[in-house]
């Protein structure tokens, strides 16, 4: 080989190794970070796994929304109108997370089956449902009529 | 009547942005100058058209013409005149015609500056701007025009524009990220007009990289003001979230970043033609993508607009066209470019071929995380997001090399540098750096970190490596201020750019490590400490805006038993959507940011409020505005001017010594 074409060589080869590590990299982070969706339906019959970071979603029940008199703390319900789930969270929540709003959680089921979020996020539109929200009442068959119209138009 | 002008005008652009896609381009292939000739008054008469287009929709929000039903969405009478105008692009339809007279400025820009250039070149390049312009002025008129008409039935009110968009923010950002996204057509243009005549030397390098440098410039002005605005918008003080539409604007960045610097290689040296061009179709391709992913409505995002799956497939076939039938033509084309000189191993060029990989590395990373999510619910594998950390944890290794290669590539010599030469030059920026970055991790927090001290290092290092460059240029000179006059434009613009990277390191990390935020229930009289600061609620008053109505609270800051200074955060009620949105209070600062928010009433006058300490977070976007200048800065260098004149004359005489010879 000549020493021009063993120095190409050297400059393919280290592509190739910074390419293999940089993806290999890439696919352990991808696989550390995805959180999978679940719906109302699915946590209540046991399809999430419990103490792992996952998303759920829903309307948010009317009258469900319970505030601590001393803290931050807020307890309300989330439901795809056939079964519900009882979420707690601590913080400030958004400023269209209202009753009857599509919102979508993220946290994770404590033994107790209770959805302890650590962000709450609803969309600054109010005819906006998450399209997670809007399948997965579609998938009940709960879909809300007339409304159905307006969303995500 | 006015919009009908805006429609027609519309469509006279189109007519005027076919004739240049195809009349230039025949005359250049054909060697009919006449034909080639027609470039230039008809990008400047398609860009008239657009400005006619586009002034027709601003006096229709202006006169509240709530007839036309994108102004009837987007805009409402009690709205200030400010916001009625930034309201044009608020919405999908508008922000659209706003991409294609940035592109048709963008033409016009082109043919203006380009007396310089070879006829032949400047017929390419405008053809191939007019071929994007007929794509999307077709998918304007098609399938999102702001000028359809609610008639008969016109509402008396419009439905007002998203209060979030109401902001000084909302005005600048998207024309500044459009400047960016569309700027990198013009360089895609020069490649395919390198391509297409067979001529990919360093000229075309040269010609190309003024435009690519400020699109370039940008875009980084766009995206610093996006991140500003989302800080103090959307009421958290987060400055980047990974969003999916955040990272459709940054993935051209990055590949724009990576062609700044091998149009660099390129120009000098006559080497990474391929891949310089390459890069120059991927930057527009992206940009291409990153329009896509916002119109198409495939993202949840709280940026995304309005989702429409027709505009989606559109998209997606101009995505497919142009990427495809420019990677063909690269494919047919750049088997036969040939490079012009050699490096060693040592070498800047080596320096600068490591930046490409590790952007081009990261790129890819960031448009895995994006795209990934989309992928599996195609493929009906679930629903899934991908978290920041998947993002941060590549992110920062990646970059924290090429920072590291940064400072090494700015001392190194083109062709060849010796290793001692190397060493010579980067002990002491290297050991400053170390003591630097070990010395602040001690002094800014209770103990030391690791990750500060790191990171601290590596924009220690970038701002030593570039003083010691300076003075490397100057040692030899026997007066230093005549030295420091004589370093040309586009060095110092470097310098800036890359010292601007510096300033950028050290606000993340300090914004990210040493951060303080609390949420807690305010009851009027509490308080609470935070530092050298005590905050004090008094409590809540109400407050009437022009179109909205607000409770504002007031927040004394005291600071060493003295008061500082009084913030008002607000939770507005906007009438004419009913939205309810959160107005931070921030006390601005060089080294710190004060910032609290307002959350809900929990009645009694007590309210939830989120009090943040965020150091150093103006440094991130300081630093962005340092690399815009510098951006700027380069592209203006008169140099450019002065070599692409000698090379059009040489160019010509050519032209003629061949046409004489083919009469003869």
């Amino acid at each position: 080989m000549t020493p021009k074409r063993k120095q190409r060589l050297v400059i393919v080869l280290a592509i190739l190794v910074g390419v293999s590590v940089a993806v290999g990299l890439a696919l352990f982070a991808l696989s550390q970070n995805i959180n999978l969706f679940y719906s109302p339906t699915q946590i209540a019959q046991g399809e999430a796994p419990r103490d792992t970071r996952i998303r759920a979603g829903g309307m948010v029940v009317e009258g469900s929304v319970l505030r601590a008199s001393d803290s931050l703390q807020v307890r309300f319900e989330l439901t795809d109108y056939a079964e519900t789930v009882p979420v707690e969270f601590t913080g400030i929540l958004p400023d269209l997370f209202r009753e009857g709003q599509g919102i979508v959680a993220q946290g994770s089921l404590d033994n107790q089956g209770v959805f302890q979020a650590v962000e709450v996020l609803a969309k600054h539109d109010e005819n906006y449902m998450p399209p997670e929200v809007a399948e997965a009442l579609q998938a009940s068959g709960k879909m809300p009529q007339p409304e159905a119209e307006v969303f995500n138009k | 009547m006015i919009p009908e002008l805006g429609e027609y005008s519309l469509i006279l652009a189109l007519c005027l942005s076919a004739l240049l896609a195809v009349v230039p381009l025949v005359g250049a292939t054909t060697g009919n100058r006449l034909w080639m000739s027609y470039a230039r008054p008809l990008a400047r008469a398609q860009f008239l058209f657009l400005g006619v287009s586009m002034a027709c929709l601003v006096q229709a929000f202006l006169s509240d013409d709530f007839s036309v039903a994108y102004v009837a969405g987007n805009s409402n009478t009690a709205l200030p005149y400010y916001y009625k105008f930034s309201a044009v692009w608020g919405g999908h339809e508008g922000s659209l015609l706003l991409w294609v007279l940035i592109l048709g400025g963008w033409t016009w820009a082109v043919a203006a500056k380009s007396e310089d250039l070879p006829l032949d070149i400047v017929a390419r390049v405008l053809s191939v701007m007019g071929m994007i312009g007929v794509g999307f002025i077709l998918f304007t008129l098609l399938t999102s025009s702001p000028f359809e008409r609610l008639l008969p039935n016109a509402p008396a009110e419009g439905g007002d524009l998203n209060p979030l968009l109401q902001d000084f923010g909302l005005i600048v950002h998207p024309p500044m990220l459009y400047m960016g996204y569309v700027g990198f057509s013009v360089a895609f243009a020069f490649a395919i007009a390198a391509l297409l005549s067979g001529r990919l030397d360093a000229a075309w390098a040269r010609w190309s990289r003024p435009w690519t440098v400020v699109a370039w410039a940008f875009l980084t002005l766009g995206i610093a003001l996006g991140s500003w605005w989302a800080y103090y918008e959307l009421g958290w003080g987060g400055w980047w979230f990974w969003d999916p539409v955040e990272n459709a604007s940054f993935m051209p960045w990055l590949i724009g970043t990576a062609l700044v610097h091998s149009l660099i290689v390129t120009e000098k040296r006559g080497v990474f033609k391929s891949w310089t061009v390459l890069l120059a179709i991927f930057a527009f391709s992206l940009s291409l993508l990153g329009t896509f992913l916002v119109r198409s409505g495939v993202l949840t995002s709280v940026h995304a607009f309005a989702t429409d799956p027709e505009r989606g497939y559109f998209v997606l076939a101009l995505l497919g066209i142009s990427i495809g039938g420019s990677l063909l033509l690269y494919a047919l084309r750049a088997g036969h470019v040939k490079s012009e000189s050699s490096f060693s191993l040592l070498s800047r060029e080596t320096m600068l071929l490591i930046n490409n990989i590790v952007l081009v590395v990261v790129c890819l990373m960031v448009l895995l995380g994006t795209v990934y999510p989309l992928l599996m619910d195609a493929l009906g594998l679930g629903k899934i997001s991908v978290g920041p950390p998947y993002f941060n944890s590549l992110f920062i290794p990646l970059m924290s090399v090429m920072i590291v290669f940064l400072g090494l590539g700015t001392v190194a010599r083109w062709k060849h540098t010796r290793a001692g030469q190397l060493v010579e030059k980067l002990w002491l920026p290297a050991l400053l750096s170390l003591v630097t970055g070990v010395a602040v991790s001690f002094l800014a927090g209770e103990s030391f970190n690791v990750a500060v001290a790191l990171a601290v290092m590596l924009a220690a290092w970038v701002f030593f490596s570039q003083l010691r460059d300076i003075y490397a240029k100057l040692r030899s000179k026997s007066n230093p201020v005549a030295g420091l006059r004589a370093l040309s434009r586009s060095y110092w613009a470097m310098q800036l750019a890359h010292i601007g990277v510096a300033v950028t390191i050290v606000g993340i990390t300090m914004v990210s490590v040493y951060s303080d935020a609390r949420d807690l229930r305010m009851a009027p009289g509490d308080s609470i400490g935070f530092g050298p600061y005590t905050f004090v609620y008094d409590g809540v008053r109400e407050h009437k805006g022009p179109n909205y109505v607000s409770d504002k609270a007031q927040i004394r800051v005291m600071k060493d038993g003295t008061e500082y200074t009084r913030m008002h955060p607000e939770k507005r009620f906007y009438n004419a959507r009913g939205n309810i949105m959160t107005e931070a209070a921030i006390d601005p600062g060089f080294t710190r940011d004060l910032y609290v928010a307002m959350g809900e009433s929990l009645g009694d006058d007590a309210w939830a409020i989120r009090v943040q300490y965020k150091p150093y977070v103006r440094w991130i976007w300081l630093g962005g505005l340092l690399m815009t200048a510098g951006g700027l800065l380069a592209a203006t260098d008169p140099r450019y001017r002065k070599q692409a004149r000698r090379e059009a004359q040489r160019a010509k005489a050519q032209s003629e010594i061949n046409a004489e010879g083919t009469t003869a």
